[in-house]
Parts: structure tokens; C-alpha cells; sequence
């Protein structure tokens, strides 16, 4: 194995085109079984250039760049690296060859400092001390600043993110590989980060950025190359494409739009928070502050914020799945409820989608009938005296099946053996259909295909015509701006006064997302609509 | 060419029955090649365990009367696994139920009580057996301490319990001494189903318990709410069911069946209580439950099965002296690997062959 320290082609003019590829790869191919996850992808990416990887979920993307990082051997095809056909025994080597990557999911230890964990993450064989120097040298350059003595638990999630750049960026990389990097930033952190990686192309590096936010991509990236069910479809100057042409090649096909309801109106309060105060269960845990609001019927109330931010402790304090010690701080249909169980929540009409779908949502080994029995034994007329009527968690099954498009290979298959999206529609569907008063539903749409995502939104706004009170997460603000009338935004445990829908700009919400609170005058302002 | 494991989209229904023959089929090559070992011949060895029982009659009445403690308290353990509970104690709650079902028949004894006392055995034997079972439950719940040890430990000391019993208060005055207690009355000794055969009422109560069993998991919301906690414990928290409050009952039940099983055997066909009333049955109930896929019918089936080892482990000793400990290596192996096939259920193996047309085209 030879060691690569060729540096970049110092007479190169800077005109990506007319360089050599950095890295190639010819026909990768990754085979699970029967299933083919890369199909025979033919890649190219050259210096200084910022190169989209685009595609919906489970097009082919992470099984790409793992083989290209190492982490997986393909099942056929070939690795060039800077012209030469390479064969990668894992991380660590695509490392010393100048290969990094920052993953979607960060791998940080929450009780140790910044440099504990870069110096973990790093090969090398310097000094705490020298590393520590140049953590924060490299932080400095690059405008990333980080604090190396801070432990991790207590920075936010932007800042972790940077811990794994910098980290990524210490190893001084020709290529870097970004695993939809913007997804868990506010927009005001994502400019930041774009900054940054305009300046590492300029610096000659070049970068894979994978992404499904096609104005960002458009923005950012020099060419945008789309996946579509393991397959390459294209390869292009996103600049020169529409948002909507790139959504086409994403899901091979015209994307459904949204139909908001006209004359939807808002009825009584059926949701209503009064001072939630929870303390975490966990080390490090976000404790819930104070937190009030109000739902009515056929309104939806959305909220916003960065992951980790309270969302998950407020979907339990919601559920049931947490109690609290007052029993007002929740009330369901005018009774309080902040005492009672999950299922006696169920019985005042309240139904739940959490954002796990497997393992949370659903037992990934059941089949749906049975899945349908997890949610519905409480107040459905699926369960006589204790016996399990199956015909009607089968007739759930299918109504569910027909009314929500849920595509099977079966009619009653384990929940596992779904696609995400189609397992999502079955969940919301399943709640939907017991027709509830209130629905509290968390990320509705993550990692869900463009085709199922608008089902399950168009399903959310017409249950709120419906007369229903809906709460819905979201780290996507489109999402939200499409959907909700009125948006909170989550931060640190707090929830901030919601705005309307038309108030609640992205520059707005970023700010809250970030902790900062709204000048009294914007807020006068949103108040005033 | 490379042979790999491979994950299935779903659990496959046929390999979840087929896996268990499997798991029978390589137990037996094992033993040929222990038995060869052994300097005996294996087919000889093969024919004293698995046929020679199955041809007379009294020998097919022995196996169901070995299955029926086996069935009984492996339908108990079954409850728990499913639910994630791990009880391995059923041997100690076997013992503690046949002590306390056994204290009515030796304080009756030679009195002129009625035909309550054998229903109030069981019935006391079964509620022993189901409080000891609930010691390592609550333990478990309160505490957090492994069900695991503290169940196991519970056996020793209901092991010296009993030895401590017949060896002092309880000994029979007549018995020349022997650890034992007093043959019990007819009242209190569970009544024959066959007139001079081995056979008796505890074989139609472990039907019935596989009965119930298959109703319960198979119709019931309770039985859901058993596999929902085992097989996903945060589904089953959103589900709106209390995993703790099934580990306390599914420990409770499967105590008082092993203290149930415990009773029957002492009242049936041993006649008194004594040490070694047991040969194991606590423990080997765990491999039947395993080897019958914690499903009643499938335990049914493996609880004759395991019998028949028991069986034929000592017709082998007979004819051919092959040591009874070899019984016990026999079950071990089978654990092992039912243990192993389940994975089959998951994963398939599949034959990998490098795709050198790929492989040439990108270099072309």
C-alpha cells in the first residue's frame, strides 16, 4: 500500500472541468441480499468543486459514500483515487489517503471535552497539547469557533457539528464527504456553514455534500449528481436546473402539491398546556420549562427547533409515555389529563405518532394487524372481554391500506418489511382513522419519499378541517410553512409565543431556533396579525 | 466464493418449524460421533434412546408421565421469555410447591380428612410456588437486581429446604431412617388414569395448560401485551402496557405451574416427598421451552421429545452402560443448537461469488 502525499496540481486553473478527477468510481455496485442498493454508479469528482449528491431516502446515497469512506466493500465495481484504482480496508486508511467525512449522526462522547473527543477521533500521534493548539487553530482559520475545554453535553447541536468538521478538517482532507449537514442547523447556522465550505473549494478540496433540500443545493454546489432507487439518473449543473426539474429526477415523476383548506375555522380549545415544568429522566437531559399553549379544533399548531431541544421530552409529557405531577398541566377535551396514562389519554380521544417508526411507532416484528391492536386495544372494539377480535385488526389493516396508500407485498406483513414512507402512511393512518379529537405527531415526515410525505401532510390538514386540534414537530420549517397556522419554536426546554403562519419567516424562526429571543417590536408585530 | 449470512425481510414461518429438526438432526451426528468415541456402537446407542422406548407400552406411558412436569413448567418459562423475564429458577419453585403441597398430605396423614385434600395441595402448591417465583420479580422491579442470579440462587435454598425437612420435622418414624416422608394417603395421591399403569390426572391438567396457553397468546389482549414487552419494550411503553407489571405476572404463573408440576410429581408418581424428587426438570424445562419455540404446542411436542431422552437415556444405561450423564451432554448439545438455528429465522446463508464481469468491464 503507498502512501499518497501527491499534492494537489499546483498549475491547475482552477477550471474544475479541465481537471482530472479526484475520485472516481466505475459501476459500484453494493448488493443486500436481493437487493441492490448501488446499481453499477459511475461518479466523478474533481477539485475544487462542491458536488451534490441528491436523492430521496433509501435511493442509495449513505451506501455510496460508506463505500466510498470505507465502511463497506462494494459487491462490484471500482474505487479511483486521483487516477488510481484503490481498494479501501476501512476509515482509517481513506483517512491517511485524504478521505474525511462528517456524518449525519454524530459520534461524540457527551462527558468528555472538545479536544477529548477530537483527539479520540484522530490517528495521530502528537501531543494532548500540540492538538489541542492546532484544534484551535484550525477552529480559528476556518471561522468555526470551539471552546476545546467544554464538554460536549453542553453545547448545542451546531456545535457539535463543528467538533466533527474541525475534527474532519484537522486530518487536512482533499475530499470531504458531508452527510446532509444542514438538517439539524438553523438557516442562519447553514449560511455560516456554506461559508465555510465555499472556502475549503476555494482552498482546492473537494467536497460531496449530500442533501434532498434542492435550494440549497442549487445555491451551493458546482454539480449535483441524482440517485433514484440505487441507480445514477443524472448527472448536472443543478444551477441551470429548476427546483422543480430536480425534484423530478429525485422521485421520477410530477410531486403531488399540497391542497391547504379553505374555510377551515377554528372551534374550541381541545389541547391545552398549562406551565408544563418536567425535570430529565437522563444525564444530560432537556428539562421541559415552564411550557404552555393552546390548540383548538381544526387548527394546526406546529413546532419548530433543533433536535434535542425538548422535543422528545415534550412528545412524552404528551403521550403519557412521561407523567406529571399535576394533573392540569395537560388538558384533553377540557378534562386534565397530565396524570393519566397513555391509554387513558387514548379514551379522551388523543391519538400519538411518535418520530421513531420502529421500535416506537410499531413492534418491527409484529405484523401490521397487530400493530394496529399496539394503539387501537384502548378504544377501538378490537378487544371483547379481554379477546382479540382479529377481523377487526385486519379491517383496520385495510382501511388504512386503501384510504392512505399503504404498499405492501402482503396483507398483513411485519412492520419491518415496509419502506419507511409506506410504514409512516400505515402509522399516521392507523391513528387517523380512529378519528381523534387531538393528534400530536412528531417529525411526520422524516426519511419519508416525496410521494408519501404529501399523503401524510395532505391527511394532516384535512383531519384539522375536520374539526381535529393538531400538534406537529418538525425540524423541516417547509414542512411547517406548508401546513401550520400558527408556529412555536422550541429551545433549551422553552417554547416561544407562537407566530402565525404568515409571520413566521425563516429569518424569524432561525433566530428563535438559535435562542435568541424577537425584538419587542417584532413580537408586537407578529402579535398585531 | 465466500459463504455469508444474510438478513431476510421478514422471519421466515417454515424455517421457525423446520428449525428445531434441524437443531434435532445436528444433536444426533453429535452424538454418533460421541458414542463413537465412547468405544459403543452408535447405532446400537441411537436405537436404545430413540426406538426401543417407543415399543412397549409401559415405557410409552413413562414418557408422558416425565413430559408432564416438563410441559407444565416449560409453558411457565415461555410466559416469562416471551415477556423478557428471565426465570431460570423453576427447579427451586418445582421444589417449594411439592414442600408446600406435600405439608397438607403429612399433617392429614392418618386422619380421616376428605376428598378436599388433593385439591387443596395443589392449590397451595401453586400459590408457593407462584410467592417464591415472585421474590427474584420483585427484587427485579424494585431493585433492578438480575432476575437471572437471583432466581438460580432461589433453587439451592429450596433444595436444602426440603433436604432440611425430610432429613428432621417431616421424616418418616418408620422409615428406617431414610431421608423420606410417610407414603401419603389415598386422598392425598393423584389419582391414576388407567388401572395398574403409570399414567395419572397430571398428564389432562398439562393438556389443559397447553390449552389455556394457546388461548391466552394466541386470542387474548393480555398475551399480546406478553409478546408486545418482550419483542419491543418501547412500542409496547407507547402501547400503553406496563412491562414490570408482566414481569410480576408472568413470574407468578410460571411459578405456580413449576410449583404445580412439583406437587403432581410428589402426590403422583413418586408417593412421598424426598430428595431427588426431581431428575433436573426445572432446568431441562428450559430447553424444551426453547426447543418448542416458546410456543405451547411447540412445547407440547418438545416435552415428549426431551422425555424420551430421559427415557432412553436410561434403557442405554441398562443395555449398554452407557453412563446417564450422557443425557445430560445430549440436552446440552440440543440447547445449543436450537440456540443456533434460530438465527435461520432471521438470516439465510448464502453463497457469494465475486462478479469478475464487473470487475473487467471498469478496467477495459
Amino acid at each position: 500500500m503507498q502512501a499518497h502525499q501527491r499534492m494537489l496540481d499546483p498549475t491547475s486553473n482552477g477550471q474544475h472541468s479541465g481537471e482530472s478527477p479526484l475520485l472516481r468510481t466505475i459501476g459500484l455496485t453494493k448488493r443486500y441480499g436481493d437487493f441492490l442498493a448501488n446499481d453499477c454508479i459511475d461518479i466523478e469528482i474533481r477539485p475544487r468543486e462542491i458536488h451534490a449528491l441528491l436523492g430521496e431516502n433509501g435511493a442509495g446515497k449513505s451506501t455510496l459514500v460508506k463505500a466510498i469512506y470505507g465502511l463497506i466493500q462494494p459487491s462490484a465495481g471500482e474505487i479511483h483515487w486521483q487516477g488510481e484504482r484503490i481498494v479501501l480496508s476501512g476509515p482509517s486508511e481513506a483517512r491517511i489517503r485524504g478521505i474525511g467525512m462528517v456524518f449525519q449522526h454524530f459520534s461524540l462522547f457527551d462527558n468528555l471535552t472538545v479536544a477529548e473527543n477530537v483527539a479520540l477521533g484522530l490517528d495521530g500521534k502528537e501531543s494532548f497539547k500540540d492538538m489541542s493548539a492546532r484544534l484551535e487553530q484550525v477552529s480559528k482559520t476556518y471561522g468555526l469557533p470551539l471552546d476545546p475545554r467544554r464538554e460536549v453535553w453542553q453545547l448545542s447541536v451546531g456545535e457539535r457539528q463543528r467538533i466533527e468538521i474541525v475534527r474532519a478538517l484537522m486530518q487536512d482532507p482533499k475530499f470531504l464527504i458531508l452527510d446532509e449537514p444542514t438538517a439539524v442547523l438553523t438557516p442562519q447556522e447553514a449560511d455560516q456553514l456554506f461559508i465555510v465550505l465555499d472556502r475549503l473549494k476555494a482552498e482546492g478540496r473537494a467536497i460531496l455534500y449530500i442533501s434532498h433540500k434542492l435550494e440549497e443545493v442549487k445555491r451551493l454546489c458546482d454539480t449535483a449528481t441524482i440517485l433514484r432507487g440505487g441507480r445514477k439518473v443524472e448527472t448536472c449543473n443543478p444551477r441551470l436546473e429548476t427546483a422543480a426539474s430536480l425534484a423530478r429526477m429525485m422521485v421520477g415523476g410530477e410531486v403531488k402539491e399540497v391542497k391547504g383548506a379553505s374555510g377551515r375555522r377554528t372551534t374550541v380549545p381541545r389541547l391545552v398546556v398549562n406551565d408544563l415544568s418536567l425535570a430529565p429522566v437522563e444525564a444530560h437531559g432537556v428539562r421541559l420549562e415552564h411550557i404552555s399553549f393552546e390548540l383548538k379544533g381544526g387548527e394546526i399548531l406546529g413546532i419548530a427547533g433543533v433536535a434535542g431541544n425538548g422535543q422528545d421530552e415534550l412528545f412524552a409529557a404528551l403521550s403519557g409515555e412521561r407523567l406529571a405531577k399535576n394533573p392540569g398541566t395537560v388538558v384533553i377535551e377540557g378534562i386534565a389529563a397530565g396524570h393519566l396514562s397513555i391509554t387513558q389519554r387514548r379514551k379522551l380521544g388523543a391519538a400519538f405518532v411518535p418520530e421513531e417508526r420502529l421500535g416506537h411507532g410499531t413492534a418491527p416484528r409484529m405484523r401490521l394487524s397487530e400493530n394496529a391492536l399496539l394503539t387501537g386495544h384502548a378504544a377501538s372494539g378490537m378487544v371483547r372481554r379481554g379477546f382479540i377480535d382479529t377481523a377487526a385488526t385486519l379491517r383496520t389493516v385495510d382501511r388504512a391500506t386503501e384510504t392512505f396508500d399503504v404498499r405492501k407485498a402482503k396483507r398483513d406483513p411485519e412492520a419491518a418489511s415496509l419502506s419507511g414512507g409506506n410504514l409512516q402512511k400505515f402509522i399516521v393512518g392507523r391513528e387517523i382513522l380512529r378519528n381523534p379529537a387531538v393528534l400530536v405527531v412528531s417529525q411526520p415526515t422524516w426519511g419519508v419519499d416525496a410521494g408519501a410525505a404529501a399523503v401524510i401532510r395532505q391527511a394532516l390538514l384535512d383531519l384539522a378541517t375536520a374539526g381535529a386540534a393538531v400538534l406537529v414537530t418538525s425540524q423541516d420549517l417547509d414542512e411547517l410553512a406548508e401546513i401550520a397556522d400558527r408556529i412555536a419554536v422550541m429551545f433549551h426546554g422553552k417554547l416561544s409565543a407562537p407566530l402565525s403562519a404568515r409571520e413566521a419567516s425563516r429569518e424569524k424562526l432561525g433566530l428563535l431556533m438559535g435562542g435568541s429571543s424577537l425584538q419587542p417590536k417584532e413580537i408586537a408585530h407578529a402579535a398585531g396579525a | 466464493m465466500q459463504l455469508v449470512l444474510e438478513k431476510r425481510a421478514e422471519r421466515s414461518g417454515t424455517i421457525a418449524l423446520v428449525s428445531p429438526l434441524i437443531a434435532i438432526g445436528l444433536t444426533i451426528v453429535t452424538m454418533v460421533i460421541l458414542f463413537a468415541i465412547l468405544g459403543k456402537n452408535p447405532l446400537l446407542a441411537l436405537h436404545a434412546y430413540f426406538i426401543a422406548p417407543l415399543t412397549d407400552g409401559y415405557s410409552l406411558q413413562e414418557i408422558a408421565v416425565k413430559a408432564t412436569p416438563l410441559v407444565m413448567i416449560a409453558i411457565g418459562l415461555s410466559l416469562c421469555y416471551l415477556a423478557n423475564a428471565w426465570n431460570i429458577g423453576a427447579e427451586g419453585q418445582f421444589l417449594i410447591g411439592a414442600v408446600a403441597g406435600s405439608w397438607i398430605a403429612v399433617k392429614t396423614q392418618g386422619t380421616d380428612a376428605g376428598a378436599w385434600v388433593l385439591p387443596a395441595m395443589l392449590v397451595l402448591a401453586a400459590a408457593a410456588g407462584a410467592l417464591y417465583a415472585l421474590i427474584p420479580a420483585i427484587c427485579k422491579v424494585k431493585f433492578g437486581a438480575s432476575e437471572i442470579l437471583t432466581s438460580l440462587m432461589l433453587v439451592y435454598v429450596a433444595d436444602l429446604f426440603l433436604d432440611y425437612l425430610v432429613r428432621g420435622p417431616w421424616r418418616d418414624p418408620h422409615g428406617f431412617n431414610f431421608p423420606t416422608t410417610a407414603e401419603f394417603d389415598p386422598v392425598a395421591t393423584v389419582p391414576l388414569l388407567i388401572e395398574g399403569g403409570r399414567l395419572h390426572l397430571g398428564s389432562t391438567i398439562a393438556l389443559l395448560v397447553v390449552a389455556a396457553a394457546a388461548i391466552l397468546l394466541g386470542r387474548t389482549i393480555k398475551g399480546f401485551e406478553i409478546r408486545v414487552v418482550g419483542a419491543a419494550p418501547r412500542a409496547a411503553r407507547f402501547g400503553g402496557f406496563n412491562a414490570n407489571q408482566l414481569i410480576i405476572l408472568t413470574f407468578a404463573v410460571s411459578g405456580a405451574l413449576a410449583g404445580l408440576a412439583g406437587i403432581i410429581e410428589v402426590a403422583g408418581p413418586v408417593g412421598h416427598l424426598q430428595p431427588g424428587i426431581s431428575p433436573g426438570y426445572g432446568f431441562t424445562a428450559i430447553i424444551v421451552a426453547f426447543l418448542g419455540r416458546l410456543n405451547p404446542l411447540g412445547i407440547l411436542v418438545a416435552g415428549l421429545f426431551l422425555a424420551l431422552t430421559f427415557i432412553g437415556g436410561e434403557q442405554a444405561q441398562i443395555a449398554m452402560k452407557i453412563p446417564l450423564d450422557v443425557t445430560k451432554v445430549f440436552q446440552g448439545i440440543l440447547l445449543f443448537y436450537v440456540l443456533a438455528c434460530d438465527s435461520l429465522i432471521l438470516y439465510r446463508f448464502k453463497l457469494v461469488f465475486p462478479n469478475r464481469k464487473v470487475v473487467a468491464r471498469g478496467a477495459g
